[in-house]
């Protein structure tokens, strides 16, 4: 078995750090913001006594996009969902190790999971709106979590609609039925909502694999704008994606990280060779 | 030659298989038409006696003098089935949701057959069980809290026997319906941090509206139709009933219970087979509307 190498290997860890406080400088001086968003520690996974996850260690780091790439099959999708505890839904589901967010384990078993959840907001692969209008979809988190007043849900509404570009796109149809949209809007409805109850992290499960090249490149530019503000992990099975806007990249095999870096470094110059056979199309 | 006679001899087969289909399926669609000409046919005689409005706003119900007055019937049946849907609708809901959602897979497999058993049990015996168990449970028990008098043959206990016979049947369409839900949809919800109540109340049941509409039609229709097991449970006496511990006499069981008897009487047979024209047009008018309104439901929300 294949043991994780980049949290013990220090340069690379020096450079996630200094990168990324380079970027804090810039945009926001949080004070724990150096430290990974995400840590994952000895984290296995089995999905009906099969061994899915093995022994994953992985950190995703504060504000920058994390692709996670690798053949079908490898664990990539598996591993995004134990993030938001939401794998945990299916059945026979085996998980230890642990996975820290903002240091707190989420599979402690006193954890608020709604809590847990409401820090992530997911992108999954086909755009899923509720079967409400374009409006209620929007305020459907924030309803949920307590705000009432009808002045603050329009101004939570038109905020993040303009944030996922939509809101030139709707305001003069707020109270359609979002399923009346077209796919692409839909996805960046999705991604509105999700950020309308103020997420830490983005999940991006194959986000762009189900739209049109344009409003694929619509829904990877926000991702690059709200990499300043948002811890984004995406799981992509598209490596040209990968390249466009990763800062780090996690490629999995069979339910190992085989490698871990940043981009540039994994791109150019990858350590293992099952990285670089993968990265040159010798198997996908 | 020949491989061109075979694609020929294929095409006519494929053709003729295609109108045999086609005849068969509008042979059944007629048999409701012929079903509701045949009635209409039939009951014509005392539609040419007495007005149509004039029968089903009567409520006196007079062979031997020739009144005949089907309100009593006609409010009979309705009573039966909506207390009978009042009693279901909410358990089905539940009980759905509670197998859908909640439940382990290992108890849903327990259940699910056990849900179709109960589908299955002959009508009758849910009949004999309500005369034994459900009428002197209402008689004895429930009814003297709320009125001097009730022998317990009362609608309401027609309307639980039926809550019963269609229990299993709505629950297991709405099983059926929410499973059809994709998974996407609850995880779109949960992971903006809705609990799985939330989830269900605002998504779930939202989403399957339409679904849930059709299977309580399919039930009412089904209610409305159950001959035996109420028969047995609701006292049959020929009276508008002002209270839900007032016996009822619903139409099926106006006409089981006397058709083929005292056929001499004039006009019987035929005002017999009114009510079962009435029977038929209240479940064509029921099911028409709730039709469109399922339609206007799917419109509106674009579910």
């Amino acid at each position: 078995m294949k043991t994780m190498k980049y949290p013990t290997e220090e340069n690379y860890y020096d450079e996630v750090l200094t990168i990324v406080n380079d970027k804090n400088k810039k945009t926001m001086p949080s004070s724990n913001s150096n430290a990974p968003h995400i840590s994952v520690r000895n984290l296995n996974v089995y999905i009906q006594r099969n061994h899915i996850l093995k022994n994953i260690n992985l950190d995703i780091p504060n504000k920058s996009i994390t692709c996670i790439i690798g053949p079908s099959g490898c664990g990539k999708t598996t591993l995004l969902k134990t993030f938001n505890r939401l794998l945990e839904r299916s059945n026979e589901i085996k998980i230890t190790g642990e996975v820290l967010v903002d240091g707190e384990n989420i599979h402690d078993p006193h954890i608020d999971i709604t809590h847990i959840r409401k820090k992530m907001g997911l992108l999954s692969q086909r755009p899923c709106p509720l079967p409400m209008s374009i409006y209620d979809n929007i305020a459907y988190g924030p309803k949920i979590h307590g705000t009432r007043n009808r002045k603050q849900l329009d101004a939570i509404v038109e905020k993040y609609l303009n944030a996922a570009g939509l809101w030139d796109e709707v305001k003069d149809r707020l109270h359609a039925p979002a399923n009346r949209l077209s796919i692409g809007q839909q996805q960046r409805l999705c991604l509105a909502r999700g950020l309308a109850v103020e997420p830490e992290v983005i999940l991006g499960d194959e986000a762009t694999s189900a739209l049109d090249p344009i409003s694929s490149k619509k829904i990877e530019e926000l991702f690059v704008q709200l990499k300043e503000e948002y811890s984004i992990a995406l799981v992509t099975h598209t490596l040209r994606q990968a390249q466009r806007i990763a800062d780090y990249i996690v490629f999995m095999y069979l339910g190992e990280v085989v490698e871990a870096g940043p981009a540039a470094e994994v791109f150019n110059n990858p350590k293992e060779k099952l990285t670089r056979e993968y990265l040159s199309g010798y198997f996908s | 030659m020949n491989k061109l006679n075979h694609t020929k001899y294929r095409i006519l087969k494929d053709i003729l298989a295609r109108n045999v289909m086609l005849g068969l399926t509008i042979f059944s669609l007629l048999l409701a038409v012929i079903i509701g000409i045949g009635l209409y046919i039939k009951s014509a005689p005392i539609l040419h006696d007495h007005s149509l409005w004039s029968l089903i706003s009567s409520s006196s119900w007079r062979p031997f003098k020739g009144e005949f007055g089907f309100l009593p019937f006609i409010m009979g049946t309705l009573w039966v089935t909506l207390i009978a849907i009042v009693i279901a609708l909410p358990l089905c809901l539940l009980s759905g949701i509670y197998l859908s959602e909640y439940a382990h897979p290992f108890v849903k497999r327990i259940v699910d057959p056990m849900i179709d058993i109960l589908a299955g049990i002959p009508p009758v015996v849910y009949g004999v069980w309500g005369a034994l168990v459900v009428v002197p449970f209402i008689g004895d028990v429930v009814a003297p809290h709320f009125v001097e008098y009730s022998s317990g043959y009362s609608v309401l206990s027609g309307g639980i026997v039926l809550a019963i016979m269609i229990i299993p049947l709505i629950i297991s369409i709405l099983t059926e319906i929410f499973a059809a839900i994709p998974k996407e949809l609850r995880d779109a919800s949960l992971s903006v941090g809705a609990t799985k109540w939330q989830t269900i109340k605002f998504v779930i049941i939202r989403k399957s509206t339409p679904g849930i509409i059709a299977a309580v039609v399919l039930a009412i229709s089904r209610a409305f139709g159950e001959t035996i097991a109420v028969l047995m449970v609701c006292g049959n006496i020929s009276q508008v009933p002002h209270s839900v511990f007032d016996s009822g006499y619903p139409l099926p069981a106006l006409i089981a219970n006397n058709y083929g008897e005292m056929m001499s009487l004039p006009l019987y047979d035929s005002a017999l087979m009114l009510a079962a024209l009435i029977l038929f047009v209240i479940i064509l008018i029921f099911n028409t509307i709730s039709r469109i309104v399922l339609v206007r439901i799917e419109r509106r929300f674009a579910l």
